[in-house]
């Protein structure tokens, strides 16, 4: 990525460690995601992707490192400062996360109604256009969260993290515990809104047909670092061992499987 | 010898105090965010008709149970002495100091504690308090807050309906079992009460409100892991308030007529 150097990329990771106790989760990761790009982070199961995502919401402290956003630094900022920089972040959970004692519109236009920015009647016909923006009619608004399918629900929940424009879009697993044709279906929904809103996005997924749909850049995590990051179209050719034992699924290889 | 037995033991006070530090942390969070602004008025008002409102069944039918038997128990004891006369004054006295507070504390520990917790427990777990903190709401305000405070004003007006009918409980079986007059016993009701009985069983109340709401929220805001962790939070909730409410029952009937 050609990056002129006297604008920042929108985020900016440099050295982030986090441990848990004695399993060091992330180590020194080096990350930067220009604006307006759509990054995929692939890696397996436990690596730290959703650590990663985690300490740069500020819901984890980080042990060690940086994380800017637009050339400002964010670990380490507290109270008002950091709800600021989380303003600017929308995130699409990995089970949606929906809030299940309120309906489905009340959910969608959650920040609106929470900070009385609009009456409940604007704020209702705002929700109802998110909805519609990912492909549901009218008729969900009222059900609970609860009566939806999987795949409604993710799609609700996408709603509500573009209900207030965010400029950065974190997705943690869009296409788990959805099949094929559904997951196919919300990965185009995301293309098309981060495109809409010109959104810069981070996805950590471990679903190689999704990050190949979703991704303009690759990048894989291993052992808490970044071990290779590169243009999609290249991921099929990259010689790194790491990188194509993950891609084409093996058992054999660098990687540890364990049972 | 030694060091393999004061390790769990040294393991288990760190854990203790890790406890005590957290809880603490929490408890100022809690007070700082209830006098600092934004208030969600809709949350509070839920709250509190959760609170004060369904909890009106449990609490009347223990309270009036518990007046019932405290007149037949105090009459089989006084009759003896032929102090049949003391009882509006034992019924009044130990609704309003003791009893009211105290029952209807436990029984809102068991109700509504419970309910904090699993339900805040299940939204840990299910990372929609990670969804509120990227909504930018501070789950505190949001979720702690109008619990906190719906506890700490409803269980007043909780347990002042439970003295009501408390007593009322001990009038009607005083009335038509033990054979005492209506009015004198009212009369007589009414003589004994003392403002400083009510208003300090009012204040227990309003602590005992703050501790259920404070620990069903801990111990779901800390749950872990799923449905077990949830299914602890829940128990370690009603433990907690109904330990935390048996102690500074005593510890505020020092302060008000020690």
């Amino acid at each position: 990525m050609n990056q002129s150097a006297d604008t920042p990329p929108k985020l900016r990771i440099r050295g982030l460690s986090k441990a848990f106790g004695k399993n060091k989760v992330l180590r020194g990761l080096d990350l930067d995601v220009a604006a307006g790009e759509s990054l995929v982070v692939i890696g397996g199961s436990g690596s730290g992707k959703s650590v990663l995502l985690k300490c740069i919401l500020g819901l984890l402290p980080p042990d060690e490192g940086s994380i800017q956003i637009d050339g400002r630094e964010i670990v380490g900022l507290g109270g008002a400062e950091l709800e600021e920089a989380r303003r600017r972040i929308g995130m699409l959970f990995q089970n949606a996360a929906l809030f299940d004692s309120l309906p489905v519109w009340q959910n969608v236009a959650f920040v609106p109604l929470a900070q009385k920015r609009m009456s409940r009647k604007e704020a209702r016909s705002l929700a109802l256009e998110r909805l519609a923006d990912v492909g549901l009619d009218a008729e969900v608004a009222d059900l609970a969260p609860a009566e939806l399918s999987g795949g409604m629900r993710k799609r609700v929940a996408l709603a509500r993290a573009i209900a207030v424009h965010p400029e950065i879009l974190f997705f943690d697993e869009p296409t788990t515990g959805l099949d094929p044709i559904m997951g196919d279906l919300i990965d185009r929904l995301i293309r098309s809104c981060v495109t809409h809103l010109g959104a810069t996005s981070l996805t950590i997924t471990h679903d190689m047909d999704s990050a190949r749909r979703i991704s303009d850049r690759i990048a894989m995590l291993y052992q808490g670092k970044i071990v290779w990051q590169g243009p999609m179209e290249r991921i099929d050719e990259e010689k790194n061992a790491v990188v194509q034992q993950f891609v084409s699924g093996s058992t054999e290889g660098p990687i540890q499987v364990t049972l | 010898m030694v060091v393999p037995l004061l390790t769990p033991l040294g393991r288990a006070f760190l854990a203790f105090l890790e406890t005590v530090g957290r809880l603490t942390l929490f408890t100022g969070s809690t007070l700082w965010h209830c006098v600092r602004g934004p208030w969600y008025f809709r949350m509070i008002g839920r709250q509190m008709i959760e609170i004060g409102y369904y909890s009106l069944p449990v609490v009347a039918l223990t309270a009036i149970f518990t007046g019932m038997v405290l007149a037949l128990q105090s009459y089989t004891g006084f009759a003896r002495f032929s102090a049949e006369s003391a009882i509006p004054n034992v019924v009044v006295v130990s609704i309003t100091r003791e009893l009211g507070p105290v029952l209807a504390g436990l029984m809102v520990a068991g109700r509504i504690g419970a309910a904090m917790a699993a339900e805040i427990g299940t939204m840990r777990v299910t990372e929609q308090i990670d969804a509120l903190v990227t909504l930018s709401t501070n789950p505190f305000k949001y979720l702690v807050v109008p619990r906190v405070l719906a506890g700490v004003t409803m269980l007043p007006i909780l347990v002042l309906i439970a003295d009501i009918i408390g007593i009322l409980g001990g009038y009607l079986v005083s009335t038509t079992q033990l054979g005492f007059n209506q009015q004198a016993y009212l009369q007589n009701t009414w003589d004994f009460m003392e403002f400083e009985d009510v208003f300090s069983g009012l204040v227990k109340a309003s602590v005992f409100g703050f501790l259920i709401a404070l620990m069903g929220c801990y111990h779901g805001y800390h749950s872990r892991g799923g449905a077990q962790g949830v299914g602890t939070a829940t128990t370690n909730a009603v433990v907690s308030a109904s330990i935390l409410i048996l102690s500074f029952n005593y510890l505020i009937t020092g302060l008000f007529f020690g």
